[in-house]
Formats: structure tokens, sequence, C-alpha cells
């Protein structure tokens, strides 16, 4: 297993060089780092242009700026990821890339962590009903809700939630759940409970909504899995034999149809991330989609690189984990 | 389809062998009319489509802000659907904005399913060392948000950006999903006999993969490009709403929601309509994909990718 994990992690080194080569190219010819400063009134003198353009390293050429990015060597040690540099940043030469995404990464975390739970919990639960229960009115309204939370865009449903949410305050009279803001240095210091209900208000809103948006395509597919396991010849064998149904269920049937779930889980963890930018911007948390517009928004090329670096680790690390376990699910596999 | 004269290898369908007089695409065209959500989706989608691209036609008011337009008001009157803070008549960006968003999907839709599923037919025919790099190449456009990707894009690029630029960006990262749905099928097609035949008769590569390849994964092609339209149109909305997607005065229904969401209790008549529209799009799409599913796959029991 762990000679597997590490061979796994090797092996998503390429892929990920590649990515970064891709974005960085396609980000490098998409855009101009310094268009803000060239259209600034007064107009900037030519020697403050080539100042900037020297220190964001634009003076070099595309693939030796990409060699510089990743190793750093030559630079002016503000840049190089093995160095753990992210690079410069157009927006001031105060802005540091690695820490202004350590500061956010644990916002966003923490909503597309809780919310990929909770939408996990929701799709097998979903799924398994619906699939019991085939062609029950149960299974209709469920494959319905499904089909309108797929075709649900996020950001509107976010906005509803969150009009909705300052509708229940002012008729409660108070603030039940906060609609604004990600509230993570409100309660600091504060006892644990009033931490911990400080950020359940916060949050409870928009992983809600990511919850809901990302649900729909998961429990689809625990339905088709477990309706083909339930028609399988082992479970009638197994009612055959007198188990209960609970124990058909759960022992039986549940194990095998959480199988394919495993990877179309992975599949979707990049989806799930996009909903997450969608849904901050909308509840104007500060989290890593703020962080993301406002590098788009200055041109800042190496934050957005940083960023969809970022992702992509996160990406490789949910399919490493859907594939450990499909294993433990699954005993026919074995990792040798 | 596969009425065209390929010999058809797929295995028969029951309804095939209770009615051996019918084609193929007879007995799939009857499968669909069958599905009756999928049938009251497309109906619903002609609808949409004719009020997107017909109704500014008939309609006084288009897009843009007009003097002749009061700002802020109410449904009722002159302005069925009132208007907004700017002066826009509201009924008349939805037109506008629907139409922009299907032409998006629609642009991406196809040429991403073109591409992904030559892609997939190439890796999945050749295998091996082909196969094995090919597919890393969609590996590495997979695992980008594609959001995300497309907004650093289309955000970058100052200025110009017009429906067909988001529609070509968008298509840049879905093509990826058809060419792995494409890949896997051919993977299974390519070891049957008619490919054999085909090889022994000094047929080519690119003829046998077009030729022979494709038109047999036709279903899962179509379905697959069926649901682009929709993952294309929530893209394009999403891409909108942060505003790196289609610019003032132009409009989509993304930004129309982008526009209004402050608004969502003090002018609701400009909040609701475009997303009612998108989701109402997106699910009979969604519909109309599942409809396709069962009448084009003779098991029924393949798994959505």
């Amino acid at each position: 297993m762990l000679v597997y994990t590490v061979r796994r992690i090797l092996g998503a080194i390429p892929v990920l060089v590649l990515a970064s080569l891709l974005t960085f190219v396609m980000i490098d010819v998409s855009g101009d780092p310094l268009a803000e400063l060239r259209m600034q009134t007064p107009a900037p003198t030519e020697e403050v242009i080539q100042q900037e353009s020297e220190r964001l390293y634009l003076d070099r050429s595309m693939p030796e700026r990409y060699w510089l990015w990743i190793t750093g060597v030559g630079g002016n040690g503000d840049i190089g990821l093995l160095q753990g540099e992210f690079g410069p940043s157009t927006q001031g030469q105060q802005y540091e890339i690695g820490p202004a995404i350590a500061e956010r990464l644990w916002t966003t975390l923490r909503l597309v962590g809780i919310a990929m739970m909770l939408a996990l919990g929701l799709a097998i639960i979903a799924g398994c009903v619906s699939a019991m229960r085939q062609y029950s009115k149960l299974d209709y309204t469920l494959t319905f809700i499904g089909f309108l939370c797929l075709a649900m865009p996020t950001f509107w449903l976010a906005g509803i939630v969150q009009a909705s949410g300052v509708e229940l305050n002012q008729l409660v009279g108070g603030q039940v759940f906060n609609t604004i803001g990600d509230g993570r240095y409100n309660a600091e210091g504060q006892p644990l409970w009033d931490q911990f209900a400080n950020a359940f208000a916060h949050m409870a809103l928009p992983t809600l909504v990511l919850m809901l948006t990302s649900f729909a395509q998961w429990s689809r597919y625990q339905r088709t899995s477990m309706l083909e396991v339930l028609n399988s010849d082992y479970v009638r064998l197994a009612r055959a034999k007198g188990l209960r149904n609970k124990t058909v269920i759960r022992r039986h049937a549940l194990r095998t149809a959480l199988i394919p779930l495993t990877t179309v889980f992975a599949l979707g963890v990049a989806g799930i991330i996009d909903g997450a930018i969608l849904t901050e911007t909308v509840f104007q948390w500060r989290g890593l989609g703020d962080f993301f517009i406002t590098a788009v928004e200055n041109n800042d090329s190496y934050a957005l690189m940083g960023w969809l670096l970022l992702s992509g680790v996160l990406v490789i690390l949910a399919n490493l984990i859907a594939d450990l376990l499909y294993g433990v699910l699954d005993p026919r596999i074995r990792y040798e | 389809m596969s009425d065209n004269g390929t010999p058809i290898t797929s295995p028969g369908t029951a309804a095939q062998r209770s009615a051996a007089d019918r084609t193929q695409l007879q007995t799939i065209v009857i499968r669909f009319v069958r599905h009756r959500p999928a049938m009251i989706s497309l109906f619903l989608l002609v609808v949409i489509a004719g009020f997107a691209f017909l109704g500014p036609l008939f309609w006084k008011w288009d897009h843009t802000v007009s003097s002749d337009i009061l700002s802020n008001q109410p449904p009722g009157g002159d302005h069925p659907l009132g208007t907004s803070s700017a002066g826009h008549d509201v009924l008349g960006q939805l037109m506008r904005g629907a139409q922009q968003t299907l032409k998006v999907a629609l642009t991406v839709s196809l040429s991403a399913t073109a591409f992904g599923s030559l892609w997939g037919a190439t890796a999945g025919y050749f295998g091996g060392r082909t196969d094995a790099i090919m597919m890393r190449i969609v590996d590495v456009f997979l695992i980008v948000p594609p959001l995300v990707a497309v907004a650093a894009l289309s955000g970058n690029t100052s200025g110009g950006t017009t429906w067909a630029t988001i529609a070509v960006i968008i298509a840049l990262f879905s093509w990826a999903q058809i060419a792995r749905v494409v890949r896997g099928v051919v993977l299974s097609l390519r070891e049957q006999e008619f490919v054999e035949a085909a090889k022994a008769s000094g047929a080519s590569a690119p003829w046998i993969i077009i030729r022979h390849l494709l038109p047999n994964a036709a279903g899962p092609i179509i379905v697959a490009a069926t649901l682009l339209v929709a993952i294309a149109i929530l893209m394009e909305a999403g891409l909108s709403f942060l505003q790196f997607g289609i610019q003032l005065p132009d409009i989509s229904l993304g930004q129309m929601i982008g526009e209004a969401r402050t608004a969502v209790s003090t002018r609701p008549w400009t909040f609701y309509p475009p997303g009612v529209l998108l989701v109402l799009i997106c699910l009979t799409i969604n519909f109309i994909g599942d409809g396709l599913r069962d009448a084009l796959d003779p098991k029924q029991t393949r798994v959505r990718r």
C-alpha cells in the first residue's frame, strides 16, 4: 500500500508539471501583467515601466521565466517553487503570494471539505433510498430534486439562500445565520463554544448551497450502482438465505455499491472547487475565491499560477484518496 | 447514426428483434418519443429557443439602455417583467441573454465534441504508448478546475471578450471529458470483428476511425454532447457572474443574475427571471440527455460518465 502510494505520487508529478506548463503558457499569452500600469494617468515614465517589468521578470523569455518560476535559479530570491516562493505579484511589492494563499487556504478548505462530506452522505442516502424504492413516489421526488440541483447555477441558489437567511433573521429579530463574511476572526480568544457557534452561524448557509449543488451527480451514480447490486445474484442469495433486510442492505449491497462512487467522487472535486469560488463570492468571504478574483483583475500571473497549481494538487490528492479507498472497499483489489 | 450502411454490430435491441422491419434509427426515435419527460423537455426547449432567437424580432425593447425606459419599475404595463436600475427592459434583456447563452453552449458542445471524440477515438484505436501519452494530456485538462482556468484566461484578455471568445475558451477546457468517454467506448469496439474486417481489407487508420469507430460510438457521444450543453451553460453563467464573461453592453443570463445579486429583496423581478430561465434550460437539456441515453443504449445500464 505504501509502495503504491509513493508510486502514484511520483506518477502524478509529470501530470502536474505538464498542467503547470500548459497554464503558464496560456496565462502568459492571454494577458499583459503591465496593462494596468500602462493605463494609469498620468502615464508612468518609461523608466518605471522598465523597472516593474524587471521586477516581474518580464524582460526574460517565456521558457526562461517558466524555468525560473519552478527552480528560482537566477532570480532575486522571490521566485522559485522549489524554494517555496511563488513569484512577485503585480499587486505591489509588499504583497506576497505564498502567505496570502496560506492565510485563505483554511477558510476555503473548511467550506469545501465539510460540504463535500455532507454531499457524499446525502448522495449515498438519497441514492440508496431511491434504488430500494425504485419507481415509487419517493424515488421520483428524489430524482427530480437531483435534476433540479444539477440544473441550478450555484451563485443563483446562493443568492436565494442568502436572501432567505436575511429574511429569517428579520423574522426572528436576531442574527441566526450570518449572511456576509466568513467570520474567521470574529470570535478569537473567546471560549470554545462561542467560537464554534460563530463558525456555525457563518458557515451554515454557504455549506448548504455547496452541498446541494454537489450531491446530485453523485446520488444519480449511487442510485444506478445500488440498483445493479440489488438485482444481482448474490444479493438474491443473501435474501434467500433468510438474512434480515437490514443486514442484506448494509453488509452485502451497500458495500459493493459504494465502489463506483469512489471514482466519480474524485472527478467531482474540481467542480466543487469551482462551486466554492462562486459561493464565497456571493457570501463575500475572504477565501481563495476572493484571492483568485483579485488576481485575475490585476493580471497577476504568478498568483494565478500558484492558485491553479494548488487546486491541481488538491484534485490529484482527492484522486489518490479515492484510489486507496477503492482498495479498502473492494477486496478484489490489492495494492502491492 | 448507424443507418448509413455500415454494418450494425452492436447487439440487436429487444425492440428490434420483436419488430425486425424497423431500422435502428426508427427504433431509437420511437423509444425517445415514448420517454415522456424527454419529449416535454424537447418541446419546452424549442419554445425557449424561439423566445430567445425570434422574440427580439417582435418585442419593441432590446437589451440596451433606452432613454424612454424608466428605471426600477416593477413588472406591469409597458414592461411585463419590469425594468432594471440602469434602465433596461428586463424582458428584452432576458431574450438577448438566453440567445447568447444558447449560442455559447451550442458552439462549445459542437466543437468540444468534435475534437474530443477524434482525440479519444485515436487514443483508443492505437492503444499502447500513443494512448498513454494522449490520455496523460487529457488528465492535464481534467485536473484544473474548469471555471477557474477559463476565468483566468478570459479575464486576462482585456476587452473584446465576445460570445465566440468565451465559447472557444470554455471548449478548450471541456473536450477532455468527451475524449475520456469516447476512448472507453472505442477500446471495446476496436476488438470487434468489423474493425478487423476493415483492417484486413486494407482500410487506413483515419478511415477506420472516422467511418467505422465514431459512427458506432454515436450513442454515448450524442449523450455526452447533450450533457455538455448544460455544463457549458452553467460554466458561461458562472463566468459572466464573476464578470469575466460576456461584457456590457451585451448581456447573458449569468451576468443579469450578477447585476441583480445585491437587489434580491428590493428588485426581485431582476433577480429571479434569469435564474428560472437558466434552470429551465439546463433541466430540459438534462432530461433530453436522459431520454437519449435510454433510447440509444440497448442495455440501459451503462453508468453515466
